[in-house]
């Protein structure tokens, strides 16, 4: 399988506080990886990075083949912040359609994919305004569904779920992981999120421990 | 990438149908200045009906600056902008596409203050081949320049004060160019209003040249 | 070798102030007004020439991305504004006597008001930015697109000047010949002179700044 990401000596800054303080990492296609810690550890920054939306001051990083040094943008991450990127004014399947269509993929997926994520009927028609926070949440999920990306970068994607959208989210990602994408997820959760990641990295003051390298890995 | 600027285009038109700030705040603030600039100048309708174009482009001007910050807070509200990078479209794909649902925005406004010029202050539409091909060209040009300027603001908590500072100054060619171009339209100039068409041509493609140039750097930390 | 240039430049003035008040003549129209000449034009020119500084360095940052260049066209900005202010106040100082108005609206005037302001906003945007890069990338496109501008803006004010039959008060530049004319070029030289110490200076403080910045930078990342 090959390599999704692989940072060396990651460094990256927010202003100049360095969150990111010499982090390595690998992770390869069809794993699934949970990247747990206390808050302010740097677990936001390590999936931006890896999103190329926080660009490396150090060190080197290569994501879906795309060298991060060089400011090269990796094609087909998947990304979920805090904040689910939607627009407020359209209602959740205009915001799936629209993430579709921003990726040159066919939007009559968007339904499907809100369904996937448990999302029917007239909730998908009215402006996510309107939405709850876990809803909200479940509408950017929808997107990546709808788009299929290569690896799911996920910054916690439990918080604020009720059960039967946590499981369905389980789902989804098990599902990702199966046909091949790879992905990484941070969270608090570290018992729930543990059983279905097929491994787990510690990091603290931007720095993770933790079997976070696999030595056997060199040509990738 | 023209399809993907047409795709960011819908969207913000998409979004200005749904939410109506245009019809409901925009176009308003657009009138309410004309109506303040009737009150602040002497009631003598000469001099309203000679002043009317530069006062019609003056109120655009500041409505364009509404405008921008609008179109732009629309990428920030939910960190929506990081979706479009992490996309992988053409930085100036979005620049190019949020640049003309602002200018469509704009002529919105432009063909409603038209409208309370000639109602308020009695101008005569003589030409208005002339003064379309202008009033295109022009809020074309505020809409490229704003978008940009925008950009380079982006993500500052002074945004809102900043952008005005900046953008005024640069968009002065265009205050110029349709005041004189709508001047000679409604039939107050002795002089051709023509050249000035030229001109704005020009500002319009010095601005998206330079934003499809910057907006991927620019982007790189929104 | 810098300072040296900034003494050169001193004197230089020094020499421009001393013949320009005393050793040239009156002009038989302006009379002793016309002394404005030796002072006002070289301003303005170095004005141009600090903003064309900044934009070349800011063009050269986006492409190569050297902190340098940034805080070369910085630097420049910072003495541009101080020279485009004292252009328009001499500018201004001289036309009131010759024609009783404190302002005309021609191309250069008009023009040269507007660069300060598009300075004015360069410098108003660096200082809100906090992240270095972030804020050398942002005031180099706003540099550049502001360079691209200035054209736009002065033919459009020409254009419009002309069109509206502006009478000839444009500062009818006087006959100057002899000492008058070595004394303008005094001033011109000593004025860039000038200019390239005061950037010189202001760059080579921010080039301190900087590195300072990068130490610090090193230890966080280090005792994190």
């Amino acid at each position: 399988m090959g390599s999704a990401i692989r940072l060396r000596s990651a460094v990256a800054l927010l202003g100049r506080f360095p969150a990111l303080a010499a982090v390595d990492l690998d992770v390869a296609m069809g794993e699934s990886v949970l990247v747990e810690g206390p808050n302010g550890a740097g677990k936001t920054s390590l999936l931006r990075v890896c999103a190329a939306l926080l660009p490396l001051s150090a060190g080197a990083g290569v994501v879906l083949g795309a060298d991060l040094s060089k400011r090269g943008r990796p094609h087909g991450v998947g990304f979920l912040g805090h904040a689910a990127g939607l627009y407020d004014d359209l209602s959740a399947l205009e915001n799936v359609e629209f993430r579709a269509r921003l990726w040159g993929v066919p939007p009559s997926g968007a339904a499907a994919a809100l369904e996937r994520v448990g999302l029917e009927g007239p909730i998908r028609t009215v402006a996510v305004a309107k939405l709850s926070a876990g809803q909200r949440r479940r509408v950017g999920l929808a997107a990546l569904v709808a788009v299929r990306p290569r690896l799911w970068l996920l910054d916690e994607p439990h918080a604020g779920l009720d059960a039967e959208a946590r499981s369905q989210l389980d789902s989804v990602l098990e599902e990702a992981a199966h046909e091949g994408a790879a992905v990484l997820l941070a969270s608090h959760e570290v018992e729930h999120v543990g059983r279905i990641v097929s491994r787990s990295v510690h990091i603290e003051r931007g720095r993770l421990a933790g079997t976070a390298v696999r030595e056997t890995d060199n040509a990738a | 990438m023209l399809r993907e600027a047409f795709v960011v285009a819908a969207k913000d038109l998409r979004i200005e149908a749904r939410s109506h700030v245009g019809r409901t705040q925009v176009v308003p603030f657009a009138l309410v200045v004309v109506v303040l600039f009737g009150l602040a100048l002497d009631p003598d309708r000469g001099l309203l009906t000679r002043a009317a174009p530069g006062l019609l482009w003056v109120t655009v001007l500041l409505t364009a600056l509404l405008a921008t910050q609008r179109s732009l807070a629309l990428e920030s509200a939910d960190r929506a902008v990081d979706q479009l990078r992490v996309s992988g479209i053409d930085p100036a794909a979005v620049f190019l596409g949020k640049a003309a649902a602002l200018s469509v925005q704009l002529l919105v406004v432009v063909t409603a203050l038209a409208v309370g010029v000639v109602v308020l202050y009695g101008a005569v539409l003589a030409s208005p081949l002339l003064l379309i091909a202008s009033a295109l060209v022009a809020t074309a040009g505020l809409a490229l320049a704003g978008t940009l300027y925008g950009a380079v603001a982006a993500g500052l908590r002074v945004r809102e004060t900043l952008v005005p500072l900046l953008v005024l100054p640069v968009v002065a060619p265009v205050l110029l160019g349709a005041t004189r171009a709508w001047e000679a339209g409604v039939g107050l100039a002795v002089s051709d209003g023509w050249p000035w068409l030229r001109l704005l041509v020009a500002f319009m493609v010095v601005f998206a040249a330079a934003g499809v140039m910057a907006f991927g750097p620019l982007l790189e930390d929104a | 070798m810098l300072n040296a240039v900034g003494v050169l430049g001193l004197g230089g003035l020094v020499g421009t102030v001393a013949l320009g008040l005393g050793t040239t003549p009156p002009d038989q129209v302006q009379g002793e007004l016309v002394r404005m000449i030796y002072i006002h034009p070289p301003l303005a020119w170095t004005a141009y020439l600090a903003f064309a500084v900044t934009g070349l360095f800011s063009a050269l940052y986006l492409w190569k991305r050297q902190p340098r260049s940034d805080q070369i066209a910085a630097s420049s900005a910072e003495v541009g504004v101080v020279l485009c202010t004292l252009t328009l106040v001499t500018g201004s100082l001289w036309g009131r006597p010759t024609w009783g108005v404190w302002w005309t609206w021609d191309a250069r005037l008009t023009t040269t008001a507007l660069l300060l302001a598009l300075f004015a906003g360069y410098l108003a945007l660096r200082r809100v930015v906090v992240d270095p890069v972030a804020r050398a990338k942002r005031s180099a496109v706003l540099a550049l697109v502001a360079v691209a501008d200035i054209p736009l803006v002065h033919f459009s004010v020409k254009l419009w000047r002309t069109l509206h039959q502006q009478p000839t008060l444009l500062r009818p530049d006087p006959q100057i010949a002899g000492i008058q004319a070595w004394t303008l070029l005094l001033g011109f030289a000593s004025l860039t002179l000038l200019y390239v110490w005061l950037t010189g200076r202001r760059a080579r403080l921010e080039a301190l700044v900087h590195l300072d910045e990068s130490r610090a930078l090193e230890l966080a990342v280090a005792s994190r």
